[in-house]
């Protein structure tokens, strides 16, 4: 069987991404055996021409993790759709936005603003900032455009296969390649992770719905035995996916929903508000405003690795619309 | 521009209190803008904070839900759900760029039809105020 051509590339990431690949251990070693890496910036040498001189379809599978945010990673984007029989949202931040999405609370204006003029360890007395264009005695020097927004990979491509997590976790990175590899593929489209909640296979004892209201981490030494958000933490596990062997849960920390909503559920907020309320106890819209006031910063916690692909903020391709 | 700006609103209302209170508002020809597109569900706990974002995705202008007052839910405590869950939806719909002026929830019962159609004027003539409910979109990918 000729070796499979595998290409792995970040945009709006953090890294870690690249790193779990690496965590698959020994097993990197099989990926190896099964797979020549055509493309690969984090671990090789690689240049915009090597990408750009394989013909189209040449790569049989692109790893993409990180969300999109400028003009490069746009470009990058189209060029290995246009290269990659299988395209693979690599992560949360490719799959729905993931923590670079939160930029989208605030514009291109804001995030410029704030990083290179306001930002307590910043010194610009001129006010300088990054130009697409600027002229020097020896030429001109260009970077990519940064973007009004963070956009989710299939928002600008189209995505064939989805793994979750932030980063995916070794056992279903294993699963997708070997998926891969023996050509046993599930239907396009298809996210690789539990199709239930995390709640649905969630351990913990389920019993109290008297909340007066919620509390961060924290604030309290939560009981290991017990529901986290029965104990007034705010778990995402009713809207979360399940898959990551409830890997925050058994560190008795809540669910932040990194695994995104389940194939049911629209709106990962919107659950959450549901999921929050019905354990609330209040009988009065005063306690009731009182309980949601105990929540920092909602938004932000609900759709801490999905905001580009909330409802409210989700754009479509044109091919999609 | 605003002048002219006829706003869209999807009133969800419980079957037994607020629609009645609606349709009492019309039948005594009690006048309310023809602004407010009504959903008619069982009970006012039915609706999931989802339908509400559906609304605004879909290209309202502004939401109303009402049910039936604290106590008289006919479900018992449906209403409570409801009355839970609406200032969660309020912070979360506030921080995700939608004035509160789009989003009411209000207790209606089937006596009420004057006070329906006096709600309506209010949030029309609101929404008038701020203009179209306008998404946050991708500029640079359309
Ligand atoms: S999904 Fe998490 S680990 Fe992967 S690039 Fe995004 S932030 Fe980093
Ligand atoms: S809310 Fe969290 S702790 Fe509670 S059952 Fe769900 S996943 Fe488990
Ligand atoms: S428990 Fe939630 S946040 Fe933690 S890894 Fe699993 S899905 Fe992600
Ligand atoms: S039936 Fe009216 S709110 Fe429940």
């Amino acid at each position: 069987m000729p070796k499979l051509k595998l290409a792995i590339y970040w945009a709006a990431a953090c890294g870690g991404c690249d790193v779990a690949i690496l965590d698959l251990d020994e097993k990197i070693l099989k990926v190896a055996e099964a797979a020549d890496i055509v493309l690969w910036p984090i671990a090789m040498d690689y240049k915009y021409e090597d990408l750009t001189a394989l013909p189209k379809d040449s790569i049989d599978v692109c790893l993409f993790n990180g969300a999109v945010r400028n003009s490069e990673q746009k470009e990058l984007a189209h060029a290995l759709r246009e290269r990659s029989r299988v395209m693979v949202a690599f992560g949360s931040c490719a799959c729905f936005g993931g923590i670079p999405g939160l930029a989208n609370f605030t514009s291109r204006e804001g995030v410029l603003e704030r990083v290179y003029k306001t930002s307590p360890t910043t010194i610009n007395k001129e006010g300088v900032l990054p130009q697409v264009e600027s002229t020097v005695p020896e030429g001109t020097l260009t970077l990519p455009a940064f973007m009004n927004r963070v956009y989710t990979l299939n928002q600008v491509i189209d995505v064939d296969y989805y793994l979750p997590g932030c980063p995916p976790p070794a056992d279903l990175i294993w699963a997708a390649v070997e998926a891969i590899v023996s050509g046993n593929l599930p239907p396009k489209g298809s996210v690789i992770a539990g199709t239930k909640s995390l709640c649905d296979t969630c351990h913990r004892v389920k019993e109290q719905k008297n909340l007066k209201g919620f509390v961060r981490p924290h604030q309290i030494i939560p009981d290991p035995e017990k529901c986290l958000l029965e104990q007034g933490l705010v778990c995402c596990g009713p809207a979360t996916r399940d898959g990551c062997g409830h890997r925050c849960i058994k560190a008795n920390m809540p669910c932040r929903g990194c695994f995104g909503p389940t194939g049911h559920i629209h709106d990962q907020g919107a659950k959450l508000v549901s999921a929050l309320a019905s354990i609330l106890q209040a009988t009065t819209e005063e306690e009731a405003r009182q309980a949601a006031e105990t929540i920092v910063d909602a938004a932000g916690t609900f759709y801490r690795f999905g905001l580009p692909d909330a409802l409210l903020q989700r754009v479509k391709r044109r091919e999609q619309a | 521009m605003t002048g002219s700006f006829e706003p869209k609103i999807v009133g969800i209302l419980c079957n037994w209190c607020s629609y009645a209170g609606a349709d009492l508002a019309g039948t005594s020809r009690l006048k309310y803008p023809a602004n407010i597109h009504i959903v008619r569900v069982m009970c006012s706990g039915r609706v999931d904070p989802t339908f509400v974002l559906k609304a605004f995705e879909l290209g309202a202008d502004g939401v109303l839900v009402s049910g039936c007052r604290p106590g008289d839910c006919h479900y018992v405590d449906g209403n409570y759900k409801t009355m839970r869950r609406t200032p969660l939806l309020e912070n979360l719909l506030s921080q995700m760029g939608v004035e509160p002026a789009r989003f009411r929830q209000v207790w209606v019962s089937a006596s009420q039809g004057e006070i329906f159609a006096r709600i309506v004027e209010e949030m029309v003539k609101d929404l008038k105020e701020i203009g179209p409910y306008m998404r946050q979109g991708g500029e640079e990918l359309a």
